[in-house]
């Protein structure tokens, strides 16, 4: 096999991480200020049951979680498998996963804005839900950013765990030419495609916190 | 006309009975000023008057119309929601920490809410903002950022802020307490100010030269309940033995 059709296999599997990477994002970044909502909730119950599900997501492996998604609806549920399931096993386990984590950043950005600005904004007359989102959302997501950005970069990395159910991403497919072929070189260009795209990932960040320095 | 009326407040923290039956009343126009040392409730009077705490018994009434009124028993017992929403249009607060909202500039803070609160047009409060920003001395900050300007400009925005609002009266939680006394002064000349205009207010101070000068009525409270009322001669002469000792430690 030559160097160019390497790169050129692992690049159609960088597609598929990448995929994962941005379906990833766009299901847990808005699931995770829902969950960080049910974490803070004056309802008892529904704020346990949010911090047992966070419990859990973070204190067990995501490569397990995977499995579990994976395999669990066949094995427990005796349920028929489409094939496209793996690719969607693979969403679903990060989406919850990466969900959890974030709603813990959200909550931490939440927490720390100032009383006084939520009694400004109710002495003016502005409803809980303007509050939330002229005042207090814009705030934290700056105060969150640094954070998220660590997140994100892990998830760059966090998406080759998706191998472990066979599923055709960039780190399967280095691994399967590895093993074919007999050498690193696979790996190898499958860390410059991560490194790459992480650097690419945190220029972006700091552009996004850069934009929001106007104001203190 | 009577623009707020507070009979029999009471609030209790815990086991912390902070307001004992607290009674103000405030005319148009007139300046109201709150004294008497921390921990007295001057300041959670306050916050029960602008709907930041709930009351547990008293009546809380503006402009004749009940935001809580004491059922048989005295605890009170609040409007609707939607109603006290209303309410919260007829005052306005200018807090100890300015609370300015840090990510919209100056312009931004004095127009936003009467544009998505109180739905005018963004032409006209634009126009009341510059005049106002205009009467503060602060035309050229209207671009500006809250963490560029001095506290004494802050809360001069502050103010701002609270007067876009239109309210029918004010209040002020010790609005100088954040300031070094050289912003003190411009601070203090801004209220002073409005009350020319017949603004009418409610501050509650430890500057008791400025109450004194700038206030109607005086009310002296110390632990929970009113110890003195009258005019602004109660500062240079009290009556009650509490009050006298409280001026007196505040002189040294």
């Amino acid at each position: 096999m030559t160097f160019n059709t390497m790169v050129l296999l692992i690049a159609q599997g960088f597609m598929k991480s990448f995929l994962i990477f941005c379906l990833t994002l766009l299901g847990s970044l808005p699931l995770g200020l829902l969950v960080a909502f049910g974490r803070m909730s004056a309802f008892k119950p529904l704020r346990w049951l949010v911090k047992i599900y966070i419990s859990i997501m973070r204190g067990t492996p995501l490569m397990l979680q995977l499995m579990v998604v994976f395999y669990g609806p066949s094995l427990l549920l005796n349920m028929k498998i489409s094939t496209d399931w793996r690719f969607w096993a693979a969403i679903v386990a990060f989406v919850i996963n990466y969900a959890a984590y974030f709603a813990e950043i959200y909550r931490a950005g939440i927490e720390s804005i100032p009383a006084g600005q939520y009694e400004a904004a109710s002495v003016l007359g502005y409803t809980k839900r303007q509050t939330f989102f002229r005042i207090v959302l814009p705030q934290v997501i700056k105060r969150i950013l640094p954070p998220v950005t660590n997140e994100v970069i892990t998830l760059v990395k966090d998406t080759s765990l998706a191998s472990v159910i066979a599923l055709t991403e960039m780190f399967t497919w280095a691994e399967r030419i590895s093993v074919s072929q007999g050498t690193l070189m696979p790996f190898v260009i499958a860390a410059v495609f991560y490194y790459v795209f992480n650097y690419i990932v945190a220029f972006g960040m700091e552009r996004i916190e850069k934009a929001l320095d106007y104001y203190r | 006309m009577k623009i707020l009326e507070i009979n029999g407040c009471s609030k209790q923290f815990g086991s912390m009975e902070v307001l004992k039956g607290v009674s103000i009343s405030v005319m148009a126009g007139e300046v109201l000023a709150i004294i008497g040392p921390s921990g007295s409730g001057k300041s959670t009077l306050l916050r029960c008057a602008t709907l930041l705490e709930t009351m547990d018994g008293g009546d809380l009434v503006y402009l004749g119309k009940y935001a809580a009124r004491a059922d048989r028993d005295g605890r009170s017992v609040y409007a609707s929601p939607a109603e006290l929403r209303r309410m919260r249009s007829r005052f306005g607060m200018v807090f100890q920490n300015f609370n300015l909202f840090p990510h919209y500039s100056v312009l931004r803070n004095i127009i936003d809410a009467p544009v998505s609160v109180q739905k005018r047009s963004k032409a006209e409060a634009l126009e009341s903002a510059g005049a106002l920003l205009k009467k503060m001395g602060l035309e050229d900050k209207a671009d500006a950022y809250p963490y560029q300007l001095s506290g004494g400009q802050q809360q001069r925005v502050a103010i701002a802020r609270a007067l876009a609002m239109k309210p029918d009266i004010l209040f002020f939680d010790e609005p100088t307490s954040a300031l070094d006394p050289e912003l003190t002064g411009e601070i203090l000349k801004v209220i002073r100010q409005l009350a020319e205009e017949n603004m009418t207010m409610v501050i509650v101070t430890h500057e008791m030269a400025f109450a004194r000068d700038v206030s109607d009525h005086i009310v002296f409270m110390d632990d929970g309940v009113i110890v003195e009322e009258g005019g602004p001669e109660i500062v240079s002469n009290p009556t009650r033995e509490r009050t006298k000792l409280f001026l007196e430690r505040f002189r040294q």
